[in-house]
């Protein structure tokens, strides 16, 4: 087969996906290495997979169903606070889980505000626990994420094509048929694919919003191998079940993802003609106020309880925080450096593949960061690292490597689309021109993505800002991160101050993806 | 000049440092935390051993044994501390430890016989409320109650494994007649004790499996009285916190030195307003004002620690069938 010549080549990206499915695979290959003859897979294990995969199709099929109107709505208008309504939701994804879980409890518990809402009607209080509870809690956490990743998809229709649309009169029936529909089949499979993975590894969230052992996960299950057994085989058996159902959901999502894309534009700012009868804006209203709702309360609660926790925080509670916190900081912004270094190749060669076939592995390697549990992934590194150094000693470095693989599928998610348009346009063009390889990057691919890359940044950023993950395994007094000392404050009782570092928590990573996914905007429509 | 002066202090302090030798204690994550005994004890140890003492933190006790168990006898640790007479036996069978040659004059309300490990603190778990709530009187009372309680699961969390020994050690075979009357009342089980005692305090659930010894942080931390321990007629479960010497330790005179400092004033006056449990040992000057309100409970329960490892994995079967119908 012909291949066709473009600007760049794929083998950076190819090196880095090796090196990704390297480091991961290998880490699940020490686990089996170090294990001993186990118990196997037993029955209670397949009523933890059976539960867990339908609670992840509940959650994903939920959250991106109510993401596609959202993001439609977000699309369509422009209102005070939208940017801040954006950027808000980055907010759920990025909480401890403890934390997330108080502040649903406190709006949607038996003592939530709801419930005392309904009470004041004579109505019973609401019963969350149970498999609605566990999605409910994944629809919060996952909303957010499903609705960037669509309203992306949205705001990577050219300009050119709205006008042209209300050139033509284009009426909504059309509209749909036309930009919306088919947009949707390129971007929805790898929501749900994402949304699906993420949910796949749940397991304090589904086990306490779940009502108890009926709400088992594959993770619970790898805790338990890991921890109450000491069966390391039989945590890398169910890892390997994790793997193979995230790897069946992205084989799905890749073949289902159709579509041609839209044509060059002028990178014009984007205006918006359609929409504008008042049903529109009344359901587009409805549908902002409700996500917005929906978001802000428990985060209010979350904040509420914040404030006088930490002001109240003084002395060694206080310098615990702030070190943590300083220690988060340089986690986050080392390891947002190399998940945008590991990225942007990936999503080149997964952009390139698509002509040769590659693009699905280098898109899988990808995956394998949420795929295989972090406990699992921890100790496979523990494994790896301690005959030949002191793991404590990297426990920092370590922390921010893994926090990169773990963002890198949203990363994909979010590049990869562009890269591609990007290729398709301007490859041939640039070629003509002769501007190719580091020239190519530099003033065709980075100016164009840089709404991309500052999304991904800040999400990685953010991500690896609020992970406990693998530093638990490693850490020692002083290399806690912020979540770590959070989760210690209330292992001390220390609820309150707890609260006050969840807050500081949430300021921070919210900064951070602010920063970045504003900067990645600066001069652009968003 | 003054970055100077800070390289050589840096190249002295090394030089100074690599003189002394250093102790690694591996212990639970709470322990070494800011707010846990871990900065207080280091401080005082150090001042009597000339050496370093190294606290690392590896998860709860049941995550501990495991590290230990993965890294075996290349370990770095020289002592372990915080397992419970729940992990005793399977820490034994690894062989991995030595006896130690500790003796005190124990405030355990049983004979301490064990030569493998020594205990530095102890509880007795139980129900915690708001004081102004009528509590149960046993589990019969409760199960027939429609009080809601939040527990820990016994497969990831110390005190939610304690439940189940409390259960087993008081009802033995009827065990899981106790578990099918309080399915109803069980709201949830959470991973940890943090997110259970957290949902309580929320005021999601009338109870949290906690410990007697907890209303003493809301008195004594906080000066709230709210909180009460309901004390339970048939007796409550206790967990007793063990350390031990590992057998490959390259310190073992200093392991030593450390585990008798552990049953010392020094160490034991730490242990009441940081862990939040007993002392193993009382120290000279007594318990913090305010223990003396905690409920003294009229009969403990323990499971010897072969009991305890032989009836865990039959526990766990009963509780999950019970909880999961």
């Amino acid at each position: 087969m012909a291949e066709r010549a473009q600007p760049l080549r794929s083998r950076w990206g190819l090196g880095v996906a090796a090196c990704v499915a390297a480091l991961i695979l290998g880490a699940l290959a020490a686990v089996v290495w170090r294990a001993e003859v186990g118990r196997g897979i037993g029955p209670a294990d397949w009523a933890a997979i059976r539960f867990t995969v339908v609670q992840a199709i509940l959650s994903a099929g939920v959250s991106v169903a109510l993401a596609v109107p959202v993001a439609r709505a977000l699309a369509r208008r422009r209102f005070p606070g939208r940017r801040f309504l954006i950027a808000l939701m980055g907010a759920p994804f990025i909480l401890p889980v403890i934390v997330a879980i108080l502040g649903i409890l406190a709006v949607f518990g038996r003592s939530g505000w709801l419930s005392d809402a309904l009470a004041v009607f004579g109505f019973e209080p609401i019963q969350i626990y149970g498999l609605h509870g566990v999605v409910l809690a994944h629809v919060f956490f996952n909303l957010p994420l499903a609705t960037r990743l669509i309203l992306q998809g949205w705001q990577e229709i050219p300009a050119e094509r709205f006008r042209l649309a209300a050139q033509i009169n284009a009426d909504p029936r059309a509209m749909w048929r036309l930009l919306e529909a088919p947009m949707l089949r390129q971007v929805v499979p790898g929501a749900l694919a994402v949304v699906f993975a993420i949910c796949l590894s749940s397991f304090a969230v589904a086990l306490t919003l779940g009502g108890g052992p009926r709400a088992t996960t594959i993770e619970l299950a790898i805790y338990q191998a890991f921890r109450f057994d000491f069966d390391l085989g039989r945590a890398a058996l169910l890892s390997g079940v994790q793997l193979v159902l995230t790897g069946a959901a992205a084989i799905v999502a890749l073949r289902v993802a159709t579509g041609e894309g839209f044509g060059t534009g002028l990178d014009r700012s984007l205006r918006r003609w359609d929409g504008q009868t008042p049903a529109a804006r009344l359901w587009d209203s409805l549908w902002i106020c409700a996500a917005a709702l929906f978001l802000i309360l428990p985060l209010s609660a979350i904040v509420l309880a914040g404030v006088p926790g930490l002001a109240a925080m003084g002395g060694r509670s206080a310098a615990a925080i702030w070190s943590a916190a300083a220690n988060s900081v340089v986690i986050s912004a080392v390891s947002t450096g190399v998940l945008v270094m590991m990225a942007l190749p990936m999503a080149v060669a997964v952009a390139l593949g698509s002509a040769r076939g590659g693009g699905a592995l280098v898109e899988m390697a990808g995956l394998l960061g949420l795929a295989v549990s972090p406990l699992v992934i921890g100790t496979g590194l523990f494994v790896v690292i301690y005959p030949i150094a002191d793991p404590f000693a990297l426990a920092l470095p370590v922390t921010a490597l893994v926090n990169a693989l773990m963002s890198l599928p949203f990363a994909l998610r979010i590049l990869v689309p562009r890269t591609r348009e990007i290729l398709s346009r301007y490859g041939r063009l640039s070629l003509s021109l002769d501007v190719r390889g580091w020239d190519f990057i530099r003033r065709v691919l980075l100016p164009r993505m840089r709404p991309q890359i500052g999304f991904a940044a800040g999400l990685a950023a953010a991500l690896s800002m609020g992970d406990l993950g693998v530093i638990a395994l490693f850490a020692d007094s002083e290399t806690a991160t912020l979540p770590l000392q959070v989760y210690r404050l209330m292992g001390a009782y220390r609820m309150e101050a707890a609260s006050g570092g969840a807050l500081l928590l949430l300021c921070l990573s919210m900064g951070a993806f602010y920063i970045l996914d504003r900067g990645g905007r600066r001069h652009a429509e968003t | 000049m003054k970055h100077l002066a800070f390289a050589a202090g840096m190249l002295g302090a090394t030089a100074a440092f690599a003189d002394t030798p250093e102790l690694i204690v591996y212990t639970y994550d709470s322990f070494v935390s800011d707010w846990g005994p871990g900065p207080a004890v280091e401080k005082a140890f150090e001042a009597e051993c000339g050496c370093d003492l190294k606290l690392v933190g590896a998860g709860d006790g049941a995550a501990l044994l495991a590290r230990i168990k993965l890294e075996g006898a290349r370990s770095d640790a020289d002592v372990v501390l915080g397992l419970d007479t729940n992990l005793t036996s399977a820490a034994k069978a690894t062989g991995l430890f030595a006896d130690h040659a500790v003796s005190a004059d124990y405030a355990l309300p049983f004979a301490w016989e064990d030569t493998t490990f020594a205990p530095y603190d102890w509880g007795y778990f139980a129900f915690v409320h708001n004081a102004d709530a009528t509590a149960p009187k046993n589990f019969g009372e409760l199960a027939a109650s429609d009080l809601k309680i939040v527990i820990q699961d016994p497969r990831s969390s110390t005190p939610g494994l304690g439940l189940l020994m409390w259960v087993k050690a008081a009802y033995g075979d009827k065990a899981p007649e106790i578990w099918e009357g309080l399915a109803d009342n069980v709201l949830t089980v959470t991973k940890g004790w943090s997110e259970a005692y957290g949902l309580f305090l929320e005021g999601e659930a009338d109870m949290v499996l906690s410990y007697t010894t907890s209303p003493a942080y809301h008195l004594i931390a906080e000066e709230d009285a709210s909180k009460a321990a309901a004390a339970f007629d048939e007796g409550h479960y206790m967990q007793v916190e063990v350390a031990g010497k590992l057998a490959a330790t390259d310190q073992p005179e200093l392991a030593d030195q450390f585990l008798a400092f552990m049953v010392s004033d020094a160490f034991q006056s730490i242990i009441p307003t940081t862990n939040w449990m007993y002392p193993a040992v009382t120290p000279a000057e007594g318990l913090p004002e305010g223990f003396e309100t905690l409920i003294s409970p009229e009969k403990s329960l323990l499971l010897t620690e072969n009991d305890a490892a032989d009836l865990r994995d039959m526990a766990l079967e009963e509780w999950l069938s019970a909880l999961s119908r």
